[in-house]
């Protein structure tokens, strides 16, 4: 089984000014197919960085990126979105859907760069499957603003799934969320991981990593840690437990 | 490469999201077409009608008129020197490609009929006239060759001394005195309206040149002579050959006439209707930049604002291209809406001053192209920049862009 990512001594340097800002120092790791990882760190750990980088969205200075055993270092810009478009789906802390866009069109809106042209019906039909899939199907119709931050959260894993991705990138996804609606995103990213989808997520909540199987801490450019997750959470048990939490004081 | 229908429907959301700003966007557009097709529209209905009343002089017509006449310091105008005569007509007439010659007298007389008088041209010409001018008789005939020859008292009238001298009353058979010479009315010419010059064409009484000459004026040289040439393809031929006829036969020193042809007219009015076309393109080219700069300039503005929006298209794998296209398709739905909104109101506002004014107003179908083809340009050329410069942006620094 080939590994989905796979990073060899990879090095980001910045030139910003007189001083040269050495982000990320040398990491190698592998990620396999189906693994559900959280990468950890304080602001300026390189994690950020990283993470671009494992997006496609940035090019390491030194070393080597194979994403599903293409070697994506080397690549210019066009071919890069192409790689985006293809191989990763996005969540972001912020949400980042189109305003004043329908849900549904938001999620088709990848399918739109595909190169070979999908009909609308298709498109339509992969949208709405992708909708089912984080259960907001009822909702294709609403804009961001008539949604909820955990709904377009929902929205934006739709966008992430439509082109049937090798790996899901998530920056952040539940900085912005209440801890209840934290735990149901958790709740999505696990049935998608329980069905093969590789998840790399970056987060700053231990809690929330604790729901990922792996957890990498990076430190000054580094990775210090790379473990499995011992006590791993399941977001179902945990919000059950909330649910009779919050029954119980209203019932006092 | 994202396909077409989508942009433009992605590009018409984007416009419609703004709908104030992209119409005051479009109101620099709008008003240089709609100022441009309001000028041709206007400009080309004047020169039409000047081109229709040049058409109405005849077609492939020269006219000779005589030399000026020097008494002492006074100098006459062309036609007034007794230079030119009959026989000068008559050798003209066997040129070839002289399809038709007309020797013409003019004079200012009183015409007294039915009980009322009226000044009037009366004019002594051939029976071929109603032909070179492309003149028909309305009802009765023109006089003949015969009549000509036989000094015939004979006369075709116009339409406006009909209504002055024959008011509620068929005028043929009818006797009109000139000079108190009696004319008997034979014809009468069917109604031709004002020349270029506004002159009435219609006031006019015609008598055979001989009678004019020899029973009313009482001289033996014309004033002009008209001539048709066989087309407008031998016209200068035709008039090289009247020039040296006549020069053979007047033995004159200095030309003692002159010739003039209908196409030199034509040209003239064709010379200042493409200067006005010039004018007008120099306008619409000013307007135009205008009106593609302040799509520039909204385009800038939608780019800073849409900045996000560009980073999340990137991450999901939008190409440079896709973005410059996006972009580009934006401007040009902009300028092109702006161009048609234009021509609509510039069409409805030539109509509407021709319909005021009293004046005609074509609007060539060329100039509508013309008008459509240059404002979607413009959303190219003026959109490019802009949409370059959302296309460099980078995916991350889009995306956290606030």
């Amino acid at each position: 089984m080939s590994a989905v990512i796979k990073l060899e001594e990879i090095h980001k340097i910045y030139h910003t000014g007189e001083v040269d800002v050495h982000a990320v120092r040398g990491v190698s790791l592998e990620i396999q197919r189906g693994e559900f990882v959280a990468v950890m760190g304080a602001s300026g750990s390189g994690k950020s960085t990283m993470m671009n980088m494992l997006g496609c969205l940035d090019r390491p200075t030194k070393g080597r990126y194979l994403l599903d055993a293409t070697d994506v270092s080397g690549l210019g810009r066009d071919e890069l979105a192409d790689i985006r478009n293809e191989k990763i789906g996005f969540v972001f802390q912020g949400f980042n859907l189109l305003s004043r866009t329908t849900a549904l069109e938001n999620v088709e809106l990848p399918m739109l760069y595909v190169h070979r042209r999908i009909p609308g019906r298709e498109q339509r039909d992969r949208a709405m499957k992708s909708l089912e899939i984080v259960g907001l199907a009822k909702r294709f119709d609403h804009h961001p603003n008539q949604l909820s931050g955990g709904q377009q959260q929902r929205v934006a894993i739709a966008r992430a799934l439509v082109n049937q991705p090798a790996l899901l990138l998530a920056d952040e996804p539940t900085g912005n969320l209440d801890s209840q609606t934290s735990i149901e995103i958790m709740g999505v990213f696990q049935k998608l991981n329980d069905q093969g989808i590789t998840i790399v997520m970056v987060t700053h909540e231990l809690d929330i990593a604790s729901y990922t199987k792996r957890n990498i801490i990076m430190r000054d450019g580094r990775v210090v840690t790379d473990e499995a997750v011992k006590n791993r959470l399941n977001a179902e048990n945990e919000l059950k437990k909330l649910r009779n939490a919050q029954e119980a004081v209203n019932l006092a | 490469m994202m396909r077409i229908i989508a942009t433009v429907k992605i590009a018409l959301r984007a416009l419609r999201r703004n709908k104030m700003r992209s119409l005051l966007t479009m109101l620099g557009i709008i008003i240089g077409v709609a100022s441009v097709i309001t000028a041709v529209s206007l400009t080309t209905g004047a020169t039409e009608q000047v081109k229709s009343q040049v058409q109405s002089l005849g077609e492939s017509v020269l006219t000779v008129f005589s030399g000026n006449f020097t008494s002492g310091a006074t100098r006459g105008g062309w036609g007034s020197a007794p230079t030119l005569t009959v026989d000068d007509a008559l050798a003209i007439a066997k040129l070839p490609n002289a399809v038709a010659v007309s020797p013409e007298v003019r004079d200012r007389e009183q015409v007294l009929a039915n009980g009322l008088n009226w000044n009037t041209q009366v004019q002594g010409e051939g029976p071929d006239y109603p032909q070179i001018r492309n003149w028909h008789i309305a009802s009765g005939v023109m006089f003949t060759e015969q009549d000509v020859r036989s000094l015939a008292k004979t006369a075709v009238i116009g339409k406006t001394v009909v209504d002055q001298l024959f008011p509620n009353e068929n005028p043929l058979g009818q006797t009109i005195r000139v000079r108190n010479i009696p004319f008997t009315v034979v014809g009468v010419l069917a109604p031709k309206g004002f020349n270029l010059f506004g002159q009435d064409q219609d006031d006019v009484v015609l008598v055979p040149y001989s009678s004019h000459m020899r029973r009313i004026t009482s001289r033996n040289f014309v004033n002009s002579i008209l001539v048709q040439a066989a087309n407008d393809q031998v016209i200068d031929e035709v008039q090289q050959a009247i020039t040296e006829t006549l020069s053979s036969r007047h033995r004159s020193r200095e030309p003692d006439f002159t010739v003039r042809n209908q196409l030199e007219l034509m040209n003239a009015v064709t010379a200042t209707s493409k200067s006005m076309g010039f004018l007008l393109s120099g306008v619409a080219a000013v307007s135009l930049f205008v009106g593609g700069i302040g799509i520039m300039n909204i385009m800038l503005v939608s780019v800073t604002e849409r900045t996000r929006e560009i980073g999340i298209r990137m991450s999901v794998g939008a190409r440079a291209a896709d973005i410059v296209v996006q972009f580009l398709m934006e401007a040009v739905t902009l300028s092109a809406i702006g161009g048609l909104i234009g021509i609509g109101f510039g069409m409805l506002v030539s109509t509407l001053i021709a319909y005021f004014g009293k004046t005609p107003s074509v609007t060539p179908a060329v100039w509508i192209a013309v008008s459509f083809a240059s404002s979607a340009l413009i959303g190219i050329v003026f959109g490019f920049y802009p949409a370059w410069k959302a296309s460099k942006l980078d995916p991350i620094d889009a995306l956290r862009y606030e």
